[in-house]
């Protein structure tokens, strides 16, 4: 295995009783895109400002880029990219403007960093915006132009916090077929941390579930997500009456449970291990005509949801 | 980037170290107040209020123009009398009001607006100490002081030598030149204390904060500086009492400014403390030299430079020591 891009061993921040961050370990290799995942206020931002060495670890280590960013902030700065969370820009600064000020900053000469702001802007769809002021960015805008000023540099490790809250459903995925892109193509390691579980899973080679403070579930999503022998739950939408449903599935041994979905014609239905399929066969003959179909358990925002609740049952105890 | 050229990259950051990330800040910053709107009307101001008050004072040693002639150091009169229907002589308007807001307006929102527009965590997660934010802050507003104070005096010059029709003496212009440069401390003084403000405190608030202690020190000072000489001084001793008060109001940096003014545009000045009438009897007089001038008032500069100093260096452990968060 390659060196680590990142490695963090019993990695813990405590502000007075609390622990933010409680003996977290994680470790990326280049290339590869880690997905911090949790809700607000689990310590993803504390964790990603440690590893800039904006803040100092109570205690634990922390390797980025084999450095200690306590010891070697600025070498670790100028070979990591950081997307903050609600990212600001200057607002009488033109796009163009600001990202020159991060370049300069990164001490980049003028010829490449205006190379380099070209090709950005036409990467994050900003190239008919970059000479107006930033004060007159949606928020959509301001966040595409943050992924560009963290890509200035030229990052070998790319942090985004919460990169796609603000942005419409297709610029998001344009942002998350931009950062797949730069972990294929360009090796760069990216540590993506977010709430929005369902958009980011797809990108995500692997994913570390944060819930106050603490890693409860590590692994790739669909290791996650398929939880070994257990039921699955499916959520179906077709076009007829529970009775009917009820009726289609009556003599099916697989079937454990069916209410009706949230959605009107939705139903929740708990089946057997392995047999999703088996349920959708059995419809399709009685002739009921499906629209969707989807696997709960797939999905990392049940995943997510059963480790979060696991954590407040035992944390109410 | 290859592992092996890592170490490289990182040896290349430390011996550059500190010294570019202050510069590029200071740069942006300068150019930033250069363009502002803050920065238009502040210059209007200070072109509005100087040539009225030097224009005033022209024109009252114009009426005395006989019994001027000859009197050492007349041009720089412009700046230190006044004259109907200016009620201050112009460094009292520097001194009270001018220098306080240039400083104020300034720095009152340095780090404050850093935070609002949310630009400090992506600031911060450059390779750049955090020191160079402030230092850069503080040099550009000192520098757009500094630049405004000499504007200002060149155009008094100019005044002074149309309506008066003399041009100052090489004499003269040492004395001004060393007067802007003590200027410049003092309303360094106060972009250092807004500076302060605006780390702790919100835009609004360090606003409202600075402009609250200009005005205690400004215009309760006295008050505040005699009530503390009747406590320490016998009451019965008004000579003791006097010279209390003179000492205790050398803490505020406008008495300091204010003295070193007095001192450094009038060669016929002395002295700035309490002159009794049996000291000044027999005293013989003679015009001191620029020298003499600047080492009469040489503890009030020096003590205007650790006051702005001491007043910097609380803003930035101030900013260092906070943990900024997105």
């Amino acid at each position: 295995m390659a060196a680590p891009t990142i490695l963090t061993r019993r990695l813990t921040k405590q502000y007075g009783e609390t622990k933010v961050v409680n003996a977290l370990d994680l470790r990326t290799s280049a290339g590869e895109i880690f997905g911090l995942l949790g809700p607000n206020g689990a310590g993803k931002t504390t964790t990603i400002l440690m590893l800039l060495g904006m803040v100092e670890p109570t205690s634990g280590d922390i390797e980025v880029l084999g450095l200690d960013p306590a010891r070697n902030p600025l070498a670790v700065k100028s070979r990591v990219g950081y997307l903050p969370d609600a990212v600001g820009f200057y607002p009488d600064l033109t796009g163009r403007e600001n990202l020159r000020f991060t370049a300069e900053l990164n001490r980049l000469s003028r010829t490449e960093a205006n190379r380099r702001i070209d090709s950005l802007l036409v990467d994050v769809g900003l190239v008919d915006s970059g000479d107006q002021p930033v004060g007159v960015y949606s928020r959509g805008m301001k966040q595409r132009l943050g992924i560009a000023d963290a890509l200035i540099k030229r990052p070998e490790i790319l942090i985004l916090d919460e990169p796609t809250t603000a942005i419409d459903p297709e610029g998001v995925a344009e942002i998350l077929g931009l950062i797949s892109r730069l972990a294929k193509d360009e090796g760069v390691t990216i540590l993506l941390a977010s709430h929005l579980l369902h958009q980011v899973q797809a990108v995500c080679d692997r994913v570390a579930i944060f819930v106050k403070g603490r890693v409860v579930a590590q692994g790739a999503p669909h290791e996650l997500a398929t939880d070994s022998k257990g039921p699955e739950e499916v959520e179906i939408s077709v076009g007829a009456d529970e009775a009917a449903v009820r009726a289609a599935l009556a003599n099916q041994k697989f079937l454990r449970s069916l209410k009706p979905g949230r959605l009107p014609r939705s139903y929740l239905i708990e089946v057997d291990h392995g047999s999703t399929n088996k349920l959708v066969s059995s419809l399709v003959e009685a002739g009921l005509p499906l629209t969707s179909v989807r696997r709960l358990s797939e999905d990392l925002d049940e995943v997510y949801r059963r480790y979060f609740h696991a954590e407040e049952a035992t944390s109410s105890v | 980037m290859s592992e092996a050229t890592a170490p490289m990259h990182a040896l290349a950051l430390a011996d550059e170290g500190v010294g570019h990330g202050w510069r590029v800040v200071a740069r942006k910053e300068f150019a930033d107040h250069l363009r502002s709107i803050r920065f238009l009307v502040l210059a209007a101001i200070l072109a509005i209020v100087t040539a009225a008050t030097v224009v005033a004072a022209a024109g009252g040693i114009r009426s005395v123009a006989s019994q001027a002639m000859g009197v050492p150091g007349i041009f720089l009169r412009l700046l230190t009398i006044e004259s109907p229907p200016v009620p201050f002589p112009f460094i009292f308007v520097l001194m009270n009001f001018l220098g306080p807001f240039l400083g104020i307006a300034f720095g009152f929102d340095a780090i404050s607006s850093e935070k609002s527009a949310g630009t400090l965590p992506r600031l911060l997660a450059q390779p750049i100490h955090r020191d160079e934010v402030i230092i850069g802050k503080f040099v550009a507003g000192l520098s757009i002081i500094g630049m405004m104070l000499i504007a200002t005096t060149i155009f008094i010059t100019g005044l002074g030598m149309f309506r008066l029709g003399l041009s100052p003496t090489p004499g003269e212009i040492g004395r001004l030149v060393v007067w802007v440069i003590v200027a410049i401390i003092y309303v360094g003084f106060w972009l250092a204390l807004s500076i302060l403000l605006s780390t702790r405190a919100g835009v609004a608030t360090s606003i409202l904060a600075s402009l609250g202690l200009w005005l205690v020190l400004i215009f309760f000072g006295s008050f505040i500086f005699s009530g503390a000489a009747n406590l320490v001084a016998p009451a019965d001793d008004l000579v003791a009492v006097a010279k209390a008060e003179i000492l205790l109001s050398r803490i505020s940096p406008a008495v300091l400014f204010s003295e070193a003014s007095t001192v450094l545009l009038d060669p016929t000045q002395r002295t700035v403390d309490l002159v009794t009438v049996e000291q000044a009897d027999r005293a013989i007089l003679s015009n001191l030299t620029l020298t003499q001038s600047l080492s009469v008032v040489w503890p009030q500069v020096v003590g205007l430079v650790a006051i702005s100093t001491v007043l910097f260096g609380l803003a930035f452990v101030s900013f260092m020591r906070q943990e900024i968060r997105a």
